[in-house]
């Protein structure tokens, strides 16, 4: 078998195309969709992986809300962020089609390729709902190749499931991606799986490949640019998970929720291998406790979770801002309040981020804003957390966890290993808490140090570790535990412009949302638009150089995945409106009249909607 | 051996009691915690344990005031959290000495979820539950070990429910490994449970009955009167392997049991479980990382 194209097709070059691949829970439509972003990556052409994930572990088969699957970019060069509609669908039935429909998720041409076997089922009002969907999606425009899936797979391999491999054939035969390179792929998904598991597949995704060549008079290829360097594809919470080994970090504790917990599922995994350890305790706050514990005797330690967990953590996180214990707290934030959208992409947990516990209780906050971006911000978080000994919140969201996307391969680099536990006496005369005066540092105790014996406190306390009610010793502790803050800020470097530095159009950006705020740039820098972007890695503290920025752009707004009111309700207006996290930040900061549009959809917001948005603000272009 | 280890002086070190005296109590006159105090001083010197290498945890109360008045380290945490914060301690540093010192308010009721799992995870630790039955620092409210019937602050006709009995339900958790309890009247017997508490390897959790001469000034005079109703077990001929029992002396408080309940020294430490013996240096970590990275590159080819 061979990867020749039969004579009478036409193969259209496109430069990018969005597919999913979407099935019941359980039918593999995941694992097809992975595959296909691996062999498109190894092949050189850009990608960006999003999973679809129905709430439940199971929902009912068929259902309108169940669909399971993956939504794939492919692009030529590289892509950012998952874009806009979707131009070609594989669907296992017509009911978890419908979901995506009504979503909205489909471009209105969308080619839909789906299995037929319901037309034949037993069932008299299955096969009525399959013919009735068919009709109205074909009535909507869109083109519907009905396939035999299911029978072409038992013709060849006799087998129940394989589905997926099979649409994973087909797909390589509609993107022109070579068959051998899916073939690899196969036999390293099952690599452990036995030999015979690996022929099975491979020759489903042979049928499939064949029959698509056979059947379909289209076919497309995307330029590919095979990169120069190695790079690895892995989604947000991999990444993070391997951040956190390459921190030197030893020890994460953490409690099931979705969905930060495949990050520990992977780190479980691979932390023994280096000497590590994986608490799963008791609930969210026992694993923040139990992490304060192991940062207080030594070793800095990482827990991570998702906004109700984030919650929960609250008094914990207090103390060890209080007691100035290192600590590495991931969120990766999901829709709420509340139990909310556990599996959907929200940017909410901003403020509760910077302002959560009672009190002053100043913290670092950093997002991580691309994939590879997950990986690095956990090794600079355990640096600064032990450098500054403070807590360091690393904001990520759904849209990165479940994402996936290639990025340079790391370079290992010792330094980013933490040192070995300071043993060594503390000099006579040091106190615990021997703030300096410029910069609110003081050196850490840790215990096994002779001469540094104190008690530790929550209470607030004096330099010593007493406890203090007195008024002035209150205020020269929150002051020094704050002016750490100032410390860190004064080490950061300006964020880089995307864009020309003068305009009438700045959007300012924090987290996931980076790629496709970059996307619709650079389309509204196509339009003749004059828009830049600036995209912020640190939110608490705000890095320098925002407010020089924002002074070459006439106008200043944020897109954020959060809620903001509408302007155009009839309540809302300049004395009541709630604006968007970030938006209220740099308003407060800088004093400036910066706008904001967001979304809760629960979907990562896409590159076109952004442009809609800037276009609608600047009005039509003006004639040069 | 573990890269913290091998700093250990290896020549004996001589300590005195005023070495682990850290700040003068604020106790009231007359508390139990003092008797706690003095015994578990005692006990450091006797072990010569050395003050930078012992760490108290606790809690919120007036129990969790402990460690400021000890010359080790110390960590006086958030209201019920002693217990993880205190296993955190120990899964990253086996070389150091934890205790933790926690109230009835503390670990049977806010903290309540952490105990039980403390209990399981059986980490090497000795716990002193200071239980004076009431909360103190907060001004009188009913605890869960309160008798039925306290009259406090948030009870004033009587509280409505039965006491809970911290020694039940520690030995009604698999795992557990270390049962003990003590009275604050008797220093001799406190002494000796705190001691073995101290030398057993695992989870040892000692309920200390305590006086609150502010709050509840009476309620273990009849006790104190009359030591027939007090139970010593290391005098009663009976057997700590033997949990059945011990779960039925531990449901009766009249007389009061005091001694080792339960004790067992086989069951393993979560911490053994699950450290790495490996030495973590910079070569394994890349050795690891690299293996990972294989597994996800997407080569040029």
């Amino acid at each position: 078998m061979n990867d020749t194209t039969l004579a009478f097709k036409n193969v259209t070059q496109i430069s990018e195309h969005i597919v999913e691949v979407i099935s019941d829970s359980g039918e593999g439509a995941q694992r097809c969709g992975q595959s296909l972003g691996s062999i498109a990556a190894r092949m050189g052409i850009g990608i960006w992986t999003v999973e679809i994930i129905p709430a439940e572990i199971r929902p009912p088969a068929r259902s309108v809300a169940g669909a399971s699957g993956n939504r794939i970019r492919l692009g030529a060069g590289r892509v950012t962020n998952g874009g806009d509609l979707t131009n070609l669908v594989v669907a296992f039935n017509e009911q978890v089609l419908l979901g995506r429909v009504r979503d909205g998720e489909l471009a209105p041409d969308c080619t839909i390729l789906l299995e037929s076997l319901w037309r034949e089922h037993n069932d008299p009002s299955i096969r009525q709902s399959y013919e009735k969907t068919l009709e109205s999606l074909r009535a909507a425009g869109y083109r519907v190749i009905e396939i035999p899936m299911a029978r072409e797979c038992a013709a060849v391999a006799n087998a129940e499931r394989g589905k997926n491999m099979f649409a994973l054939g087909m797909l390589c035969s509609i993107y022109s991606l070579e068959l051998k390179l899916a073939q690899e792929q196969i036999a390293l998904t099952f690599g452990k799986k036995a030999q015979k598991v690996i022929d099975t597949n491979v020759k489903l995704l042979d049928a499939g490949y064949r029959w698509a060549e056979a059947h379909l008079d289209f076919k497309y290829r995307i330029p590919a640019e095979r990169p120069k360097e190695a790079q690895i594809v892995v989604n947000g919470n991999t990444a993070l998970a391997l951040g956190v080994l390459a921190s030197g970090m030893e020890i994460c504790a953490m409690y099931p929720i979705t969905p930060a917990t495949s990050a520990s599922h992977y780190l479980s995994d691979v932390f023994e291998k280096v000497g590590g350890v994986v608490h799963q305790a008791e609930d969210e706050i026992s694993a923040c406790a139990f992490a304060i514990g192991a940062s207080y005797a030594g070793k800095c330690t990482v827990t991570i979770t998702s906004g109700p967990g984030y919650s929960l953590k609250q008094e914990a996180i207090g103390l060890a801002v209080m007691s100035e214990i290192p600590l590495v707290v991931v969120n990766v934030q999901r829709g709420g309040p509340s139990t909310g959208q556990p599996t959907k992409a929200e940017q909410g947990d901003l403020m509760t981020a910077i302002y959560g516990s009672h009190g002053d209780a100043p913290k670092v906050v950093m997002a991580a804003s691309t994939i590879e971006d997950c990986f690095y911000s956990v090794i600079t978080a355990r640096r600064i957390a032990e450098t500054f000994n403070m807590v360091v919140v690393v904001l990520t969201d759904a849209n990165l966890a479940t994402s996936q996307q290639p990025f340079p391969r790391p370079q290992f680099d010792p330094a980013w290993m933490a040192p070995p536990i300071d043993q060594s006496a503390v000099p006579e005369g040091l106190e615990p808490y021997d703030w300096d005066a410029a910069t609110g540092l003081a050196r850490r105790f840790i215990p096994g140090q002779p001469n540094g014996m104190h008690a530790l406190t929550g209470l607030a306390h004096d330099r010593a570790s007493h406890v203090a009610y007195d008024p002035e010793i209150n205020e020269e502790s929150i002051h020094f535990r704050s002016l750490k803050l100032a410390a860190l800020q004064r080490t950061l470097k300006a964020p880089a412009l995307f864009g020309p530095a003068k305009g009438e159009m700045l959007v300012i950006g924090w987290g996931s949302t980076k790629g496709a705020i970059e996307e619709a740039v650079e389309t509204l820098q196509g339009e003749g638009r004059k828009v830049s972007s600036m995209h912020l890695r640190f939110l608490q503290p705000l890095p320098p150089g925002i407010k020089e920025a924002m002074k070459g752009f006439k106008q200043v707004m944020t897109i954020e995945g959060n809620w903001s009111d509408r302007p155009e309700d009839q309540l809302i207006d300049e004395t009541n409106r709630r604006y968007s996290a970030l938006a209220m930040l740099l308003r407060a900061r800088y004093l400036r009249d910066i706008d904001c549009y967001s979304e809760v959809r629960g979907q990562p917001i896409k590159p076109a909607t952004i442009c809609e948005v800037v276009r609608r603000k600047l009005g039509k272009p003006k004639k040069t | 051996m573990t890269d913290t280890a091998c700093l250990l002086k290896l020549y004996d070190e001589k300590y005195e009691l005023e070495d682990y005296q850290g700040g003068v109590p604020r106790w009231c006159s007359g508390c139990g915690d003092n008797a706690i105090l003095a015994a578990v001083q005692r006990l450091c010197r006797d072990e010569a344990l050395r003050p930078e290498k012992t760490v108290f945890v606790s809690g919120i109360g007036c129990s969790s005031r402990f460690p400021h008045y000890m010359r080790t380290y110390g960590f006086h945490g958030i209201h019920g959290r002693a217990l993880p914060v205190a296993e955190g301690v120990r899964m990253a540093r086996p070389d150091l000495h934890v205790f933790v010192n926690t109230g009835d308010g503390d670990c049977c009721s806010i903290g309540a979820a952490h105990w039980i799992h403390a209990v399981r995870y059986n980490m090497h630790m000795s716990v002193f539950l200071h239980d004076n039955q009431i909360y103190g620092l907060t001004k009188k409210q009913a605890s869960p070990t309160s008798p039925r019937g306290t009259k406090s602050n948030t009870t004033p006709r009587g509280s409505y429910l039965e006491a809970l009995n911290p020694l039940t339900v520690t030995l009604g958790v698999q795992n557990v490994s270390f049962v003990a309890q003590a009275v604050d009247w008797m220093p001799d017997v406190l002494y000796e449970v705190v001691r073995a508490a101290f030398h057993h390897k695992g989870f040892s959790f000692v309920r200390i009955i305590q006086r609150c001469p502010e709050w509840l000034p009476d309620q273990w005079e009849p006790f104190i009167k009359d030591p027939k109703r007090v139970l010593r077990l290391d005098k009663s001929g009976h057997d700590a392997r033997n949990i059945d029992r011990a779960r039925e002396i531990a449901s009766k408080m009249d007389p009061i049991p005091v001694g080792i309940l339960y004790r067992d020294p086989e069951v393993p430490c979560y911490e053994d479980l699950r450290r790495s013996p490996k030495l973590r240096t910079a070569e394994l970590v890349r050795t690891g990382l690299e293996s990972e990275f294989d597994k996800f590159t997407v080569w040029p080819s």
